[in-house]
């Protein structure tokens, strides 16, 4: 019997993001969510946007799931004729930002300390009211999250989150990925 | 030349070669029907009884011949009836053209009558599809359509024409033909095809697995090649039938859940498995885990999402199956593996002695025998869905490629006399379809379509008045409650077939079926044989689902 390396079946369930370059057409996003929901995967956030070509628009897409998941939404996403390029962006070699605006109750007297939060968190306030601030926030992953976690503690009467965008580090772009997965390591070298 | 939009579609269809058109008009499509009247005499029109005997119909043109077949509904009811159509050439990777009018551009979105969202509809189950929204648009787009329904995996494409485009003018610039049909992107490494060939060269016990994908790419020649110099077995998904001769003793027949015993018991002694263009449908693998246990998996397919989606592989290519296998065999010496070869002659034993003996005066496989006994070669053999078709599946020696047509992923009860009626169409050969009183009842309104056309199509219909699968699956797994599965219909089939104007015979031992056969194939139009079949009769063996080779269910021992 002849023997081989096992491919590992990595289980372990992980947050990636995926890049995708696409046809600016009508449609062309009810056709990848429809995917999505008939393959079962779990869509984390999805942005999107027209790129410098009208015609083609780019999306960031954030999804929970395995290895295997990962592999078979970028080949699924590739099968779609609108779909120009698809790959992985890479947590450790890509640029991430997703942008979050809220409202915060001020009505407790705490404006100040509330302020002094946003400084400290780099954040700006785009608008101001008797009885609130509205605050603008850039960044990615925990970041964010702490801000959430400690404005909640003041009162966030409502949250606006644009889902995350990401792009390749250096000169790494979308458009000269390969069309193969093992694109990770190709990407690597370079 | 001024052309209005549906004038550009005629064109078109001209130019890609397209003569017929499987079809049910409608109030959106009057100027379509209005141009098809224009066109008499070049572009046949087949009036079918129910839009989905339509889709079925041009499904089973492009089967039997691996063209695009094209189907053509009204807005509305018209396009939703098509829905199933296109699912099951979805699941098959059948190229098909689903033409579908709509309401005015103008009027869309305000429930219109008879407005249906179709391209939403049917968004999970098409390759692609356009709604047409400029007139301007209309000839790229179908020239686009026709590419994409038969070009790498081949799938169904649905194009939405709203009727203000069908009667906009606009310049129509011919072509001169169809664009060369595109073959699936090369996507393997030449460091690949070195590791596939050492894999080959090392195997001692090798097999085939080959799918419906060996017939899009037209490879049949290029397996037999490979199985010949590695010493293989061959054995086939339901989709793969056809793909090579059952007449070549390497051919093991179907493996799956109702395959045959030695086909199953090689892929599960194996030790290369070497699947082409077959995507390890559940139906066909059982339990994941299991399958093919000790063999490393060489798969070959054209579309890269179907690598690993399924089962594992050890290694995947991913190209055209014919340029791959090509690549393959100029590399392979002629080897040859007696012990692998007589552990197979010895499987194929095992499987004539646990072979099934029905109950019944008139046996299910006595009636396959009968009829691949009078046909020809090249003679299409259509099935419906249930135990008449895993019957088929296992015992009909098919021969020559595309003779198979049958609904595999979706599974379609329905589906065997629309797709019959495309099958006699597109090649203007008598066409059997074997089906069930269960699957005939479905759309049995598509025999009045073969009698309107004249279509030389036989219908041997195998009554247990049952539903015979569901039947079985709920006596091995509920307690044998047959729960709704017992029919005890009073149809009277051979008055029903006579009703419709066709020939209509009955059967209840093997020489009434040998006579009727004989007198169906004399015949000119289309003739019905009722086969009274006994109802106890299952479909063995059986791997239950999910599990594996090792829990295969062989026949009960007779006496």
């Amino acid at each position: 019997m002849m023997v081989y390396k096992e491919k590992g079946e990595a289980k372990e369930m992980r947050k990636y993001l995926i890049g995708l370059l696409v046809n600016n057409r009508y449609g062309v996003l009810t056709r990848i969510a429809s995917m999505f929901a008939r393959r079962g995967f779990n869509i984390e956030s999805l942005a999107v946007g027209e790129t410098e070509n009208k015609a083609i628009s780019r999306m960031t897409i954030a999804i929970n799931g395995t290895d295997h998941d990962r592999d078979q939404l970028i080949r699924q996403l590739r099968k779609l004729h609108d779909v120009i390029h698809v790959s992985e962006m890479y947590p450790d070699s890509s640029v991430k930002r997703e942008l979050v605006i809220m409202k915060i109750n001020t009505d407790q007297g705490k404006r100040q300390e509330i302020m002094d939060a946003v400084n400290a968190f780099r954040s700006k306030i785009v608008d101001y009211s008797k009885r609130s601030i509205t605050v603008e926030i850039t960044g990615e992953g925990t970041k964010l999250e702490a801000f959430i976690e400690l404005m909640k503690e003041y009162g966030i009467m409502e949250i606006c989150r644009t889902g995350l965008v990401a792009m390749g580090r250096g000169d790494d772009c979308l458009t000269n990925r390969s069309v193969r997965d093992d694109d990770r390591e190709i990407a690597e070298e370079a | 030349m001024k052309c209005k939009g549906a004038q550009i579609l005629m064109e078109i269809l001209l130019e890609q070669g397209c003569d017929v058109v499987f079809g049910y008009p409608g109030g959106t499509v009057l100027d379509i029907y209005e141009e098809l009247y224009r066109y008499e005499g070049k572009i046949r029109h087949i009036l079918t009884s129910h839009e989905q005997g339509a889709a079925h119909a041009a499904d089973g043109y492009a089967r039997a011949t691996g063209k695009v077949g094209v189907c053509l509904a009204t807005s509305g009811p018209g396009a939703t009836n098509l829905v199933t159509g296109i699912a099951t050439a979805y699941l098959d990777s059948i190229p098909l053209l689903a033409i579908t009018g709509n309401v005015a551009s103008s009027v869309i979105g305000q429930d219109t009558f008879q407005e249906v969202d179709i391209v939403g509809v049917t968004l999970g189950i098409v390759k692609h599809s356009y709604t047409v929204r400029r007139v301007e648009d209309l000839a790229f787009i179908l020239r686009e359509a026709f590419s994409l329904a038969s070009s790498g995996r081949p799938g169904p494409v649905l194009v939405d024409i709203p009727k203000d485009i069908q009667q906009a003018v606009t310049e129509f610039f011919p072509a001169a033909g169809p664009a060369p049909k595109k073959k699936p992107a090369s996507l393997y490494t030449e460091k690949e095809i070195e590791e596939a060939v050492s894999m080959l060269k090392a195997s001692k016990k090798p097999c085939l697995y080959i799918g419906g994908g060996v017939l899009s790419s037209d490879a049949g020649a290029e397996v037999l090649a490979m199985a010949e110099k590695i010493d293989a077995a061959i054995c086939q998904s339901l989709l793969g039938l056809s793909a090579v001769s059952a007449e070549n003793p390497r051919v093991l027949g179907m493996s799956g859940m109702h395959g045959g015993y030695a086909a199953n018991r090689a892929i599960h002694e194996c030790d290369l498995l070497i699947a082409v263009g077959a995507r390890f449908s559940d139906r066909a693998v059982g339990d994941k885990k299991k399958f093919a246990k000790n063999a490393a998996i060489l798969h070959i397919d054209a579309d890269q999402a179907e690598i690993d989606k399924n089962v594992k592989s050890t290694l995947g290519l991913i190209g055209d199956a014919k340029e791959i296998l090509e690549r393959l065999n100029a590399r392979l010496e002629n080897v040859s593996h007696p012990e692998w070869k007589k552990d197979v002659a010895g499987m194929k034993r095992l499987e004539k002695e646990t072979e099934q003996h029905f109950e019944g005066l008139l046996s299910p496989y006595g009636v396959i025998d009968e009829v691949a006994k009078v046909v020809n070669p090249d003679t299409p053999i259509v099935t419906d869905v249930g135990q008449h078709q895993m019957w088929v599946a296992q015992r009909y020696p098919f021969k020559e490629p595309r003779t198979c047509l049958s609904s595999g992923g979706l599974g379609t009860m329905g589906y065997g006399m629309g797709a019959a009626n495309g099958a006699a169409v597109a090649t203007g050969k008598k066409t059997v379809l074997f089906t069930g009183d269960g699957s005939f009842a479905m759309n049995m309104n598509e025999l009045g379509t073969a009698v309107t056309h004249g279509l030389p199509v036989i219908v041997v219909l195998m009554n247990n008045r049952v539903l015979g699968m569901v039947r079985q699956l709920q006596n091995f797994f509920s307690h044998a409650h047959y729960s709704q599965t017992t029919t005890n219909r009073r149809t009277d089939f051979v008055r029903l077939a006579e009703a419709f104007g066709a020939i209509g015979l009955k059967a209840a031992t093997p020489d009434e079926f040998r006579v009727a056969f004989q007198k169906a194939w004399e015949a000119e139009g289309p003739a019905l044989i009722e086969c009274q079949i006994n109802p106890d009769d299952f479909v063995y063996p059986m791997v239950p689902p999910n599990r594996s080779f090792e829990e295969i269910m062989l026949p009960k021992k007779q006496g």
